[in-house]
């Protein structure tokens, strides 16, 4: 009896737990992105996911040519290391970005809409460009070592039926994420900088008239918004695979994140991310398995007791997202939207 | 009369183009072009509605495009009276069961007073009522999809006239939208684009992976036509002694023919709508609409009822989007679900509505014809570039390889620029709203 509890334990976390953090921890990041150019440039950014791929194509060929001059950082994989230099073009292609093309609806006061539609624009560009450098295939550059816990070394380890495999990708995103998110609200608490930015995002009027500088202000969340997307996007890209139209997909579930949590709301992107994760592992994992070791043997259930068909993912992030508009539209923590 | 001639020469300009692509490739692909081109323009009508007119942003019109699409299978396909027999019945059955539950939350939702009773009993009736739609449907669906599954496995449709679908999936499109514009209207104008964006997508999944509907990604090919055949007209003395006397082929004369016939059909759907919209637009209805959409609290000041008209227009355009998706499978005569890819089916027609004028219907129409006159032939064009671009290379060297290979990706890049230089030095398009 305890051993099927403890082998239901063990099934849960391998096929639920583990991989819901590691995606929650990366739409997390992503919808970071999303809430922090809402609040400070307060527009939905619709090129945020090709933002994402354009970043991690970066990473990705910064990978190869490391991997091509025999550099790596065994047993991580190198795209940590070539992770600065993506981040570092990334940067600047979105800083060209809000200077040939933000600015000027900036200067004129344009409405929110026209941004988005501005950004739509955008989204195309850099949807050509991704495809153009890299193609529109599948691209896998992880290497290292794969797993940190093999399902077999864990069942030796413990004579347990299930095995519980931990991959390097998934914890590796597990700590980036948590470090990104402290240097971020230490930056936003702590400094004078993330404090003007606080300070411009609450009340923008009231921030001019305190001797902010606003172009400086839209420059750090530009530099931030490029860290927070590259990371985002190689952490999902090693977890998984990188394919431009996978990321273009991930505005959903990452937009969905950003309003669960509240738009504008750092905490509540987190918070966000990890709802939407794990709403979208828990419903679409077949349970069959953890049931059959926690129900007595007469009640084993027989189909697959999977709610949702995976193919319908984005249909969990949705509903919920629909289900937070109608009753709380303000999201979670208590966004500006609205 | 100045506008009426600047109009008239971009319609020449346009004219020229198709024209021209008929002299130097082939009249078979401006015929192509017109097609699609009329088609795209009734797309740009029905997003122009809504946006143009109304100020409301849906970027969902891929998902109202597959239902017009997947109309066209359940109207016009044979019914297959095997996967009838094996769980047809059944799948309704089951689908009214879960039909019947939604209701039940809602209505409980709106009646029941406010607590946790509610709350439970809700949580409850959700639960069950999925658990009988799960049960009743799961084994009809295996018996149907089991039916030769590799031409068949699906219902099949009603076996009616392929014309009929396009009125429907204009319906089948309102359908969609009454749903999404009751639970998304009113709300801001960004959510409205994620809710849109994400349904679509569903949308899409739904056409994808049921496939007792629509076989799934296992298409549905052979949809009837409206047209005749070209192997007909072939084996028809009659058109071959026509042909002839033209001097024509009759492999291409009738290949010609019956691209002449799809392009009066889409102009006549195209004048009608256009007719109509021109009405609306001009009525007071369309003068009502444009008030709301300049300033909302003053309409509402005035007793407008800003979220029903809101509604109307968002399900009048999304049917529009509907019956021009059922009119692009019925020129493919096949139901591709993995061919709705949101660049090709949603953002495209916005650069068509903001680079031909939002607000005005004829801009719409212009720019429907002029962006996918470029989405066609930018392509050749880029291969071209990148051919002269890098004809210094060696003929083997891989980045000359790879850029020749990526050509195919200049088209997303220019029409990001295109709308990008648009929407910055002439942002009311090229046929302004007057």
């Amino acid at each position: 009896m305890m051993i099927d509890f403890l082998n239901a334990i063990v099934a849960l976390s391998n096929f639920v737990l583990i991989p819901a953090i590691a995606y929650g921890s990366q739409l997390a990041l992503g919808a970071l992105g999303v809430t922090l150019v809402y609040g400070v440039l307060r527009f939905s950014n619709f090129a945020h996911g090709d933002t994402m791929a354009f970043g991690t194509m970066t990473v990705i060929l910064f990978t190869w040519w490391f991997q091509s001059m025999g550099i790596s950082i065994h047993p991580l994989p190198t795209a940590l290391l070539a992770l600065p230099f993506g981040i570092a073009v990334t940067a600047l292609l979105l800083l060209g970005t809000d200077r040939v093309v933000y600015r000027f609806y900036r200067k004129q006061k344009a409405q929110p809409v026209i941004y988005l539609i501005v950004s739509l624009g955008v989204m195309f560009i850099l949807n050509g460009l991704v495809r153009f450098i890299i193609g529109p295939g599948d691209q896998r550059f992880a290497d290292g070592e794969r797993f940190i816990m093999k399902a077999r070394d864990f069942k030796a380890m413990t004579g347990l039926k299930e095995g519980l495999a931990i991959k390097t990708s998934q914890s590796i995103t597990l700590v980036t994420a948590i470090i990104v998110v402290i240097a971020l609200f230490w930056f936003l608490n702590r400094t004078r900088t993330g404090k003007s930015m606080r300070a411009f995002s609450d009340n923008e009027d009231l921030a001019l008239l305190s001797g902010i500088n606003p172009e400086r202000v839209v420059i750090y969340t530009w530099l931030i918004v490029a860290a927070l997307a590259t990371i985002a996007g190689t952490l999902y890209g090693l977890d998984k695979s990188f394919k431009p139209f996978t990321y273009f997909q991930l505005l959903l579930p990452i937009f969905a994140a950003a309003i669960v949590g509240g738009l504008g709301s750092p905490l509540g992107a987190i918070a966000g991310g990890f709802v939407i994760a794990f709403s979208e592992v828990m419903i679409t994992y077949a349970w069959k398995k953890v049931l059959t070791y926690l129900m007595p043997d007469s009640l084993d259930p027989s189909g697959l007791v999977q709610l949702i068909a995976t193919e319908y993912k984005f249909a969990i992030s949705f509903v919920i997202l629909v289900i937070v508009l109608l009753f709380r539209p303000t999201g979670l923590f208590r966004g500006k939207a609205l | 009369m100045n506008d009426l001639s600047k109009n008239l020469s971009y319609f020449a300009l346009v004219a020229v183009l198709i024209i021209g692509t008929g002299f130097y490739q082939s009249w078979n692909s401006a015929l192509f072009i017109l097609n699609m081109g009329l088609v795209s323009a009734i797309l740009s009508l029905g997003v122009n509605l809504q946006w143009g007119i109304a100020g409301l942003l849906n970027v969902g019109v891929m998902g109202f495009v597959a239902l017009g699409g997947a109309s066209t299978i359940f109207i016009s396909m044979a019914p297959i009276p095997a996967a009838w027999q094996a769980g047809g019945p059944r799948i309704l059955l089951g689908l009214a069961l879960g039909a019947a539950t939604i209701a039940a939350l809602v209505i409980g939702y709106s009646r029941l007073p406010k607590g946790r009773v509610r709350t439970i009993a809700l949580l409850a009736v959700a639960v069950i009522g999925f658990l009988a739609y799960r049960s009743v449907i799961s084994p009809a669906i295996k018996s149907v999809e089991a039916v030769n599954p590799a031409l068949e496995g699906y219902l099949g449709g009603l076996g009616l006239p392929v014309l009929l679908a396009w009125p429907v999936g204009g319906l089948l499109a309102a359908g969609a939208a009454w749903i999404i514009g009751k639970t998304a209207l009113g709300l801001r104008s960004d959510y409205l684009a994620i809710a849109t964006l994400g349904i679509s997508e569903i949308i899409v999944a739904v056409l994808k992976n049921e496939d007792w509907l629509t076989r799934g990604v296992k298409n549905v090919n052979g949809i009837p036509r409206p047209v005749p055949y070209e192997i007909d007209l072939q084996n028809d003395p009659l058109f071959v002694e026509r042909a002839a006397t033209l001097g024509l082929d009759p492999t291409i004369a009738s290949t010609l023919f019956v691209k002449i016939l799809y392009a009066l059909l889409f102009a006549s759907v195209l004048i009608i709508l256009l007719w109509l919209s021109q009405r609306a637009l001009n009525s007071p209805w369309g003068r009502m609409m444009r008030a709301i959409r300049d300033n909302e609290t003053a309409a509402r000041a005035m007793g407008k009822n800003v979220t029903a008209r809101h509604l109307q227009v968002f399900i009048l355009g999304s049917a529009v989007c509907g019956i021009a998706g059922a009119m692009m499978t019925t020129l493919d005569s096949q139901f591709t679900p993995s061919a709705y890819q949101p660049l090709r089916f949603t953002f495209l027609v916005w650069v068509m509505v903001i680079v031909g004028g939002s607000g005005n219907n004829f801009g719409a129409v212009l720019g429907g014809f002029i962006v996918w006159f470029l989405w066609v032939q930018v392509e050749p064009m880029g291969l071209w570039l990148m051919q002269v671009i890098t004809s210094p290379l060696a003929e083997d060297s891989a980045l000359r390889l790879h850029l020749i290979n990526s050509a195919a990706h200049m088209r997303l890049l220019t029409m990001g620029i295109f709308l990008l230089l648009m929407l910055r030095f002439s942002p009311r398009g090229l046929l302004p709203e007057k």
